[in-house]
This record gives structure tokens, C-alpha cells and sequence, in this order.
């Protein structure tokens, strides 16, 4: 098969180059947000942690 | 691991990377079959290579996961398959825009290497619900070390099965009669191909990391709960991840 034209190979080319950057974007994204519910659920438990040692009596 | 670590890991992937796509659009010459659409070729090819290696990798960590017993090991199969499965994805999706490109078709089925490459996927994409269907963590860690270990195996028997096959269309760019790549070409390749391999190993250690702080806070929770007794690593369905597992992939 001859090679294709620059404009119509450009369209290919780049889709393939996008496709590469959307999976990584897409696979951080993810794992961005898994990162984010454990740092918000770390601060729940510093928070109890933090609110027993001031007062162990209210917990009990 | 370290912050700093992952952080000079993801500095060095951006650097390798932009390096070998400037190359790629501006050094590397024009192929004089395929012309432009040849670019594809920097991308699909060492998206591809890491992926196989990445089952490899996985093999050999579970290998030392059923001679140590040690969970890390396990951790490390887990998510190199996790990740070589999403870069298994990019391959496929790059190849097809490269074949309708070339060919005119998106897929086709009697080359063997399509065809191999998607059979190695499809395996893989097993892993998943074989390891969720048991429900016994070490018995999970086990099963899915044996199939790691065999499906390892067949990666390199697949590859060296579909060299040795006579293909009529898909190009064959190393070691061929004529010489294979020219200079600026396999220097431009090579750097690709040493951006997408730190890519994996950054992505697999990022990976490792939040699961190590997974566990851990999983850990913290039971701990605060009062319930001592329970498994002291791993989520739901993620293998336990000591945090030395995030040391070294």
C-alpha cells in the first residue's frame, strides 16, 4: 500500500501519540484520586486519634 | 518510598520522554515506505516491549513469591500485571490506528502477531477474575503466582514461536536481511524505549505506594477499632503491601 499523504497520516499519527497520553492521564488520574480518599480518611482517623488523647473519658 | 524518589523517577520519565518524542518528530528521517504514518512505530513498539517484559517481570516475582512465602513479592507480580495489562491496551489501540493507517483495516486476524499479541492480553485478562473468585487471601496469593509463573513462561514461547512463523505483513524491523533500523532511526527508538520501560517502573513503584498506604491505614483503622486479630495487611481485593514493597520493583 503507498504511503499516505502528511495531512491524512498526521490525523493517524496523532491519534495514536493521544491514545498513549490518555491512558496515562486517565491510569494517574485514578490513582490521584485513590491518594486523595486515603490522605482524607488519614485525616479522619489523626483527628479521632488526636480527639481520644485529649479526652479518653468522652470516647469510652 | 520516598517522596523525593518517585518525584526524581517522574522528573526523569518527563525528560526521556519529551527527549525521544522530539526526536521522533524532529530527527528521526521519514520512512521511505511508509512515510509519516511510520511514527506510530516509536510509540506502539516499545508500548509493546514493556508490556511483554512487564508479564516477565511478574513472572519472576512470583517465582520468588512461592519459594519465600513473602507477600511483597506477590504485591510486585500483582501490579506489574496490572500495569503491562493497561500498556497492553495502549498496544492494541496504537497497532489498530497504525494498521488502518497502512493496511485500511483496523484489525487483522491471520498475522500472527496481532494475533499472538491479543491472545497474551486476553490470558492476562484473566488474571483478574481468578484471583477475586478465591476468596482465601494466601490461597489468592498463591493461585495467582502459579498463573503469573506459567502465563510468564508462554510470553517469551509466544514470542519466539511468531519470529519463527512467516509473516507477509507485518513489518519485521530488527535483524532483517537488510539490516534492520538505520542509525538516527534505532537511536530515536532506543530512546522511546528507555522512556516507556522508566515510565513502567515509576508507574508500577507509584502503584506499590499507594497500596502501601492502603494497608497501613487499613491497619491504623482496625487498630483503632480494637481488632488486632484481623489479617494485618492488604485492602478488599489488592494483595497485602508491606511498605517494603515500594523499596524496589
Amino acid at each position: 500500500m503507498p504511503a499516505l499523504p502528511l495531512d491524512e497520516a498526521g490525523k493517524y499519527v496523532a491519534a495514536a501519540y493521544l491514545v498513549f497520553l490518555a491512558l496515562i492521564l486517565i491510569y494517574v488520574a485514578i490513582m490521584a484520586a485513590k491518594l486523595a480518599r486515603i490522605d482524607r480518611e488519614l485525616g479522619e482517623l489523626a483527628e479521632l486519634a488526636e480527639r481520644e488523647r485529649s479526652s479518653p473519658e468522652e470516647l469510652v | 518510598m520516598k517522596v523525593t524518589t518517585l518525584r526524581d523517577n517522574a522528573i526523569a520519565v518527563s525528560v526521556l520522554l519529551c527527549a525521544g518524542f522530539a526526536l521522533v518528530f524532529f530527527y528521526a528521517p521519514l520512512d521511505t515506505d511508509q512515510g509519516f504514518i511510520q511514527k506510530i512505530f516509536y510509540v506502539h513498539v516499545p508500548l509493546a516491549i514493556c508490556a511483554l517484559a512487564g508479564f516477565v517481570v511478574a513472572g519472576i516475582h512470583a517465582i520468588r513469591h512461592l519459594r519465600t512465602g513473602d507477600p511483597v513479592h506477590d504485591a510486585r507480580a500483582y501490579v506489574s500485571i496490572h500495569l503491562s495489562v493497561i500498556f497492553g491496551v495502549g498496544v492494541l489501540i496504537t497497532g489498530s490506528i497504525w494498521a488502518h493507517a497502512s493496511w485500511g483495516k483496523w484489525w487483522v486476524w491471520d498475522e500472527p502477531t496481532l494475533v499472538s499479541f491479543l491472545i497474551v492480553f486476553l490470558l492476562y485478562a484473566t488474571y483478574y477474575p481468578l484471583r477475586y473468585a478465591i476468596e482465601d487471601r494466601d490461597r489468592q496469593a498463591r493461585y495467582a503466582s502459579v498463573f503469573a509463573i506459567t502465563a510468564g513462561a508462554f510470553v517469551p514461547l509466544n514470542f519466539i514461536a511468531v519470529r519463527m512463523s512467516q509473516s507477509l505483513v507485518h513489518p519485521r524491523v530488527f535483524a532483517t536481511a537488510n539490516g534492520g533500523l538505520p542509525g538516527s532511526m534505532l537511536l530515536t527508538f532506543l530512546v522511546c524505549l528507555a522512556g516507556m520501560a522508566v515510565l513502567w517502573v515509576v508507574l508500577v513503584r507509584f502503584e506499590l505506594a499507594a497500596k502501601s498506604a492502603s494497608a497501613s491505614l487499613a491497619r491504623l483503622r482496625r487498630a483503632l477499632d480494637g481488632e488486632p486479630h484481623l489479617s494485618p495487611t492488604g485492602s478488599r481485593i489488592a494483595p497485602g503491601v508491606p511498605s517494603s514493597a515500594t523499596s524496589a520493583s
